[in-house]
């Protein structure tokens, strides 16, 4: 089974994404800010990381950078999730590492669909 | 307590009607489809023509004066669903037989031909163009000539467009991909000119009309022959037959086959997934 780690600071957004991803047959772990999911994956690396953008105490941006640096042993994939949609935002999260990027709202179609790009579904 | 949901009744005249419309045009069976089902789909060209019911459309429809309005009847109700590389996997498949038929014969400048059959909004042609773009960078083949056809002038219209929405751009296109080829535009995703040059958007029926002049070395009808009725789909296996280059194939939707359909087709050995032409003299055996 394969691990996801959801990184967003709204409660609502976790629960659906876990509920997907549940149905997508994934062990779910939640992490509310980026300093949090970073010691989650220093804990025990996820396959893959659900990763919001604007976030207090870390954002998902500081946290992308901080992983690259870090302990972390197996690099998971990451899948940048946020409202941003600017092609800006969208270019800096590509620069940054991300492996691809889900504009919200999103569906279940539309996540399986990137987790398969990525090699995780 | 019962409760009971006032669901809006479509008269038997109306179905009748509008379901003849729909299978004289294009040979698709509304039979799969429930009332309330027909109800939605006509909705917003009720409200745009400002009449209420379905009775009111089809008096619009058999008065004859408004000359569009079959056309946007059978629009509304034909499935024009679609999708990024939608059952991804194939296009790799459709990839490596193009490729190797390039290389085989021998002459690599030469353009090899696809018609994409039924191409609703254009999601299907748009990803053939970006998966042949760099194949033709990877491996040096010659950019395809992608034809691509459907029934549906409005399908069409948004084809030629190439403007997506948020929600379509996101499904089943990597990211990468998605910057490389469209342009955002408050809040859309528009492919960029030089994509859309790559195809050639033409209307054809499949059912009553000839396909696209020439012949194609790969042919895509892809969920679009679910609701045809045998005999009619029996025809249109046949005039794909003839619009195939000896030694093309045939791509169906996933949940589809040749298998039980058509004596003229059989599974690819060479690439498991795709069809091809039984080999002439074989046809009567096989059917
Ligand atoms: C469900 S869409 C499939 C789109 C695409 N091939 C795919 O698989 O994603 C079916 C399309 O077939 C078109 N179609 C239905 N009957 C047709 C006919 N008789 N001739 C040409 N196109 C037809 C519809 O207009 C619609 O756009
Ligand atoms: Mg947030």
């Amino acid at each position: 089974m394969k691990t996801c780690l959801v990184v967003d600071d709204s409660k609502v957004i976790r629960k659906v994404a876990r509920h997907i991803l549940e149905t997508l047959d994934f062990e779910v772990r939640e992490a509310c800010d980026g300093r949090e999911a970073l010691d989650s994956c220093l804990a025990a690396a996820p396959d893959v990381i659900l990763l919001d953008w604007n976030m207090p105490v870390m954002s998902g941006m500081d946290f992308l950078l901080a992983l690259k640096e870090s302990e972390v042993a197996s690099k998971p994939k990451v899948v940048f999730c946020t409202t941003e949609s600017g092609m800006a935002y969208i270019r800096a999260a590509i620069e940054a590492g991300a492996d691809e990027y889900v504009m919200k709202p999103f569906d279940r179609d539309t996540l399986e669909s990137k987790l398969q790009i990525v090699g995780m579904a | 307590m019962t409760v009971t949901v006032a669901i809006p009744a479509v008269s038997t005249r109306a179905m009748t009607v509008l379901s003849a419309l729909l299978e004289a045009r294009t040979g698709q069976q509304l039979a799969s489809y429930r009332s309330w089902r027909l109800d939605m789909a006509l909705k917003p060209l009720l409200r745009e023509r400002e009449i209420d019911t379905l009775d009111q459309l089809v008096a619009l429809l058999l008065d004859g004066r408004d000359a569009t309005i079959g056309d946007r009847i059978v629009e509304a109700l034909v499935n024009g669903e679609s999708s990024f590389f939608r059952d991804q996997p194939v296009f790799g498949l459709i990839g490596k037989a193009l490729v190797a038929r390039a290389e085989a014969s021998g002459q690599h400048g030469q353009r090899l031909r696809i018609w994409c059959a039924g191409c609703a909004t254009g999601q299907e042609p748009l990803s053939l163009a970006m998966l042949f773009a760099d194949l033709a960078e990877s491996s040096g083949i010659a950019m395809p000539e992608i034809v691509a056809t459907d029934v549906s002038e409005g399908a069409l219209a948004r084809a030629r467009s190439g403007r997506y929405t948020q929600f379509e751009i996101q499904r089943g296109l990597p990211i990468r991909t998605a910057m490389r080829w469209f342009n955002g535009d408050r809040g859309d995703w528009v492919a960029k000119p030089e994509l859309v040059r790559m195809i050639q958007f033409r209307r054809q029926n499949l059912v009553s009309e000839a396909p696209p002049p020439g012949r194609f070395d790969a042919v895509l009808c892809r969920n679009v022959l679910l609701y045809l009725a045998p005999a009619i789909k029996a025809r249109v296996f046949l005039s794909v037959a003839d619009a195939l280059a000896p030694g093309g194939v045939l791509v169906l939707g996933a949940g589809e086959t040749v298998i039980g359909q058509t004596g003229l087709f059989e599974p690819s050995r060479a690439y498991r997934g795709l069809y091809q032409r039984v080999a002439a003299g074989m046809t009567r055996n096989a059917a």
